[in-house]
């Protein structure tokens, strides 16, 4: 008989830093290997079209990239929120709103045109996404709810208001009573980054920015300073002078902010239109990119692409392989599974103890001499 | 030795060696603790005790070297293997859930399913039996470190161990709890116990332990009977070389001289049900003198320190005065901004970020007060200069560590508190207030400590130190107050203060938290 022991390290391992999110990579591959196989599935056949398959061609990077934009988006700025030990859970709502609010421009004024269009909807949807986490926030700084359910909440709040917007007073009259909105004009249309190879838009540059931008706050800025010592040791923050409801606005805006920016790119430029539903879940499983990323912008970048390439592997396995598209959902469910469980072994290491160690042996005589 | 002698031994160490990387905390280690027997291990700060002690609770693994515990050979994989075989352990740094209750706290280490309020009744009983009373209903979270390392030592001696070891125990306590303390601990070992015993006070060793094995960097320098050494002796096996004693030149001109610090009608109501309330309180601090301020654990110094600081605010703005000026609405940097500096009683998670550089930590303080030459244009961090700065600060207080610029948790007590002191001392406040500022200190770190607030205060700034250690008011300050139950006393002049007068300001002769909460209630 042999059982495992969590041994606490003295310090934490820079080697199991760098390597967990590979070895969760690893471990997922594996799980994954088993549920095609359970499937009915040759696992090398479904790995194959699951992962290579969506990136053999460049049109298909575009696909990749117009995926991973809001999941970076998203995710680096809810590295801030996580890393402050604020539980923002909402990004999905925080997208959808940024999505409403930046669509208001060309759904309300279609007339609008110019260059100035674009520039106010992005900004806009920021708002909007800022002002809707700021919701949780308030309710945290000024009644210390849970932000974890009430951002969770909203997230429902959000969708409903969209999906009532859509069949209500902002569906296309000229629409045939479809959910939706008018088709955006031109001017509100986010630009494709290289029209002649693929769809990708500006959504992914956005996203690259706001990477580098949120690297630099988190590890060369006072802020991020202020960020990192409130959510380690709030005490510390405290007796830093650090406000700690400032920090909930700030990191809540923040990543509110960021995800409204991904909301609005998404819907003008993948969508070009309000819909019921803008999004496959990228807020949440923004959530999966941020911890499969340490918590680090640069490497929210790299999880993001990961992320995104499930995405596509789901799609392309249910029309090669007529496997339900939601094997997508499980991947990213495993991934994160994995990802938490192997981040154990950046504070821990496993230790083997065999029972018939002498150890354990000399323990029942000293207690019967008790 | 013969096989006699070998049969007295409880616990025998040969050559337990353990290395940090290309450190050598414990370099070939022999102990033995004889049954019935307190021994003392003394030692500076990282001369490898803590180390040690952790090896023989098992919660480190030796690289190399033998553990006999009654003569046979044993490996100690974990603590609770520790306690199977009888070695119970206070720690210095207490092991406690600050959101769980005391009873809670003991139940969670036990671990043998018998009811909450079993325990509670149990570990009252026992904590009033050996004069260490504890009301097991309070919060750790509430509870100061007197009264948290009362619930590790009764929470210990419910496991009814063999060896009990103690890491600097009385380091928290007034004369009298050591006193009650010591009186447990000589009842323990006519019981038949054994007591493995860190400390750093000479004195105390000398008057309880039987047998000394002194530490020097990772190594045995000797073993010894305390009682026929010397303090100085002692300390000098200790240290390598003599302590330098604290000087201290008496204060010229206080009372004409500009009060910097004034505390006027200061109250506060209490923030838990736990906490103390503060009555109004009055003080001055003026320019060029130490104030002490005495207590015993629990009796409003920890809320009067956060009042003073600024970590809460007060509504009454004339309540603290810093410099002459209002100052009782800022916030701790606003404070700060005024010349003040603080130095709190807690070293990891108040006053230092644990996971956090040395560096990063010195900007916890002082990002605004040096926001100049720290921060620069857009908030960003000029990385440089805090390093720079760190360097200059473990330059000047000589704080040991592994690394150039290690995270402030890889640290001893000691030196994080050395390096601690020494971010505020390096901006050259005019009001400097620091609580407990050399609890767990090694006798030359301690000594260091003492004399820079000294030389502080002497070269134009008005210090006050809040302690409950004695014997190191009375060595630095100029005057001493004291607290009990929320309530300053006038200080008293150095001069005519003596251990008597202090220690019946103190009140009562059985401290403790069990007894506020009965009073207010």
């Amino acid at each position: 008989m042999m059982r495992l022991e969590l041994v606490k390290r003295p310090q934490r391992s820079m080697l199991f830093s760098a390597l967990s999110p590979f070895i969760a990579f690893a471990l997922t591959i594996i799980a994954g290997a088993i549920l095609f196989a359970l499937l009915g599935v040759n696992p090398l056949m479904a790995f194959q079209i699951y992962f290579l398959e969506p990136v053999s061609q460049v049109w298909q990077l575009h696909e990749l990239a117009i995926k991973a934009a809001p999941l970076i988006l998203i995710g680096v700025g809810l590295s801030v929120c996580y890393r402050a030990n604020i539980w923002n859970i909402g990004a999905e709502g925080q997208f959808i709103l940024g999505g409403i609010v930046g669509s208001s421009i060309p759904v309300l004024f279609p007339q609008f045109e110019g260059p100035l269009v674009l520039p106010l909807m992005l900004l806009f949807g920021m708002v909007g996404g800022a002002a809707y986490a700021a919701i949780p926030a308030l309710l945290k700084a000024r009644f210390n709810t849970n932000e974890i359910l009430t951002s969770l909440m909203l997230v429902y709040v959000a969708q409903l208001f969209l999906d009532w917007l859509v069949r209500g007073p902002w569906r296309d009259p000229k629409g045939f009573n479809f959910p939706q909105t008018i088709q955006f004009n031109d001017s509100a249309i986010l630009p494709e980054l290289m029209p002649a190879s693929g769809r990708a838009n500006w959504g992914f540059v956005f996203a690259l920015v706001a990477a580098v931008l949120v690297w630099i706050l988190m590890s060369r800025m006072l802020k991020g300073f202020e960020v990192r010592v409130l959510g380690s040791s709030p005490r510390a923050g405290r007796f830093a002078g650090f406000g700690i409801n400032r920090m909930v606005f700030f990191a809540f805006m923040l990543s509110g902010a960021l995800a409204g920016l991904a909301g609005i790119s998404e819907v003008s430029g993948a969508i070009g239109q309000l819909q019921p539903v803008i999004s496959p879940g990228y807020g949440f499983a923004a959530i999966i990119v941020a911890f499969l990323g340490r918590l680090n912008p640069l490497g929210i970048v790299a999880a993001g692409l990961v992320l995104a390439l499930t995405y596509l592997g789901g799609e392309a396995v249910q029309s090669a392989l007529g496997i339900s598209d939601k094997v997508a959902r499980v991947f990213q469910g495993m991934l994160l599974f994995f990802v938490l469980g192997c981040d154990t072994l950046i504070h821990y290491r496993i230790r083997l103890i065999g029972l018939a160690a002498p150890t354990l042996e000399s323990a029942p005589k000293l207690e019967e001499a008790h | 030795m013969s096989a006699n002698q070998d049969d007295a031994n409880l616990l025998e160490v040969r050559g337990l060696t353990k290395t940090f990387g290309t450190l050598t905390a414990c370099d070939h280690i022999d102990l033995t603790v004889a049954k019935g027997e307190i021994h003392a291990l003394l030692g500076e700060n990282g001369a490898g005790k803590s180390t040690l002690v952790k090896m023989l609770f098992g919660t480190l693994e030796p690289n190399s070297g033998e553990i006999f515990w009654n003569g046979q050979a044993v490996t100690i994989t974990n603590p609770g293997f520790a306690k199977k075989l009888g070695i119970g352990m206070v720690f210095q740094h207490f092991s406690l859930f600050e959101a769980l209750t005391a009873a809670e706290n003991i139940a969670l280490s036990l671990d043998d399913g018998s009811p909450i309020s079993t325990i509670a009744a149990k570990a009252r009983a026992l904590s009033y039996s050996y004069g260490l009373p504890l009301d097991p209903q309070s919060l750790v979270g509430d509870l100061s470190v007197g009264e948290r390392q009362r619930i590790e030592i009764i929470r210990c001696l419910l496991q009814t161990p063999q060896l009990i070891i103690l890491d600097e125990p009385t380091s928290v306590l007034t004369p009298q709890e050591a006193d009650k303390l010591f009186e447990t601990l000589e009842r323990l070992r006519s019981e038949g116990k054994s007591i493995l015993y860190i400390s750093h006070r000479l004195e105390e060793v000398k008057r309880i332990c039987d047998r000394a094995t002194v530490l020097r960097h990772g190594k045995v320098v000797g073993h010894c009977n305390p009682r026929k050494e010397t303090a100085a002796s002692l300390a000098r096996m200790m240290v390598g070389n003599d302590v330098q004693a604290v000087v201290r030149a008496p204060a010229q001109g206080i009372e004409t001289a500009q009060p910097l610090l004034e505390i006027r009608a200061l109250s506060r109501k209490p923030a838990t049900p736990f906490s103390i309330p503060l009555r109004n309180i009055n003080l001055t601090v003026r320019a060029g003198e130490v104030i002490g301020i005495a207590g015993v654990a629990g009796n409003g110094q920890g809320e009067f320190f956060e009042s003073v600081s600024g970590e809460v605010p007060q509504q009454d703005a004339a309540s603290v005065r810093i410099r002459g000026k209002d100052a009782g609405g800022l916030s701790i940097t606003g404070r700060r901004l005024m010349g003040a500096a603080f130095v709190p009683e807690e070293r990891l998670g108040h006053g230092a970020a644990p996971r956090m550089k040395l560096s990063e930590n010195l900007l916890l303080s002082r990002h605004a007060t040096d926001g100049k030459v720290f921060v620069g244009a857009g908030g960003m961090v000029k990385s440089d200069a805090i390093y720079a700065a760190a360097q200059r600060i473990i330059k000047a207080m000589d704080v040991r560590k592994s690394a150039p610029d290690p995270e402030a948790a890889a640290l001893s007590g000691g030196n994080l508190q050395k390096f601690i002191v020494g971010r505020e001392l390096d901006r050259r406040p005019s009001v400097m207030v620091v609580n407990q500022p050399t609890w767990g200190v090694d006798a030359g770190a301690a000594a260091h400590i003492r004399q820079t607030l000294i030389e502080l205060a002497r070269s134009g700034s008005a210090v006050l130190v809040i302690s409950q250690d004695l014997d190191e008011l009375f060595e630095i300050s100029d005057a001493i107050a004291v607290m009990h139950n929320g309530e300053l006393s006038k200080p008293l002049p150095i001069a005519e203060a003596t251990f008597e007068r202090i220690g019946l300001l103190m009140g009562g002769a059985e401290p403790g938290h069990a007894e506020h909460a009965l009073e207010t209630s």
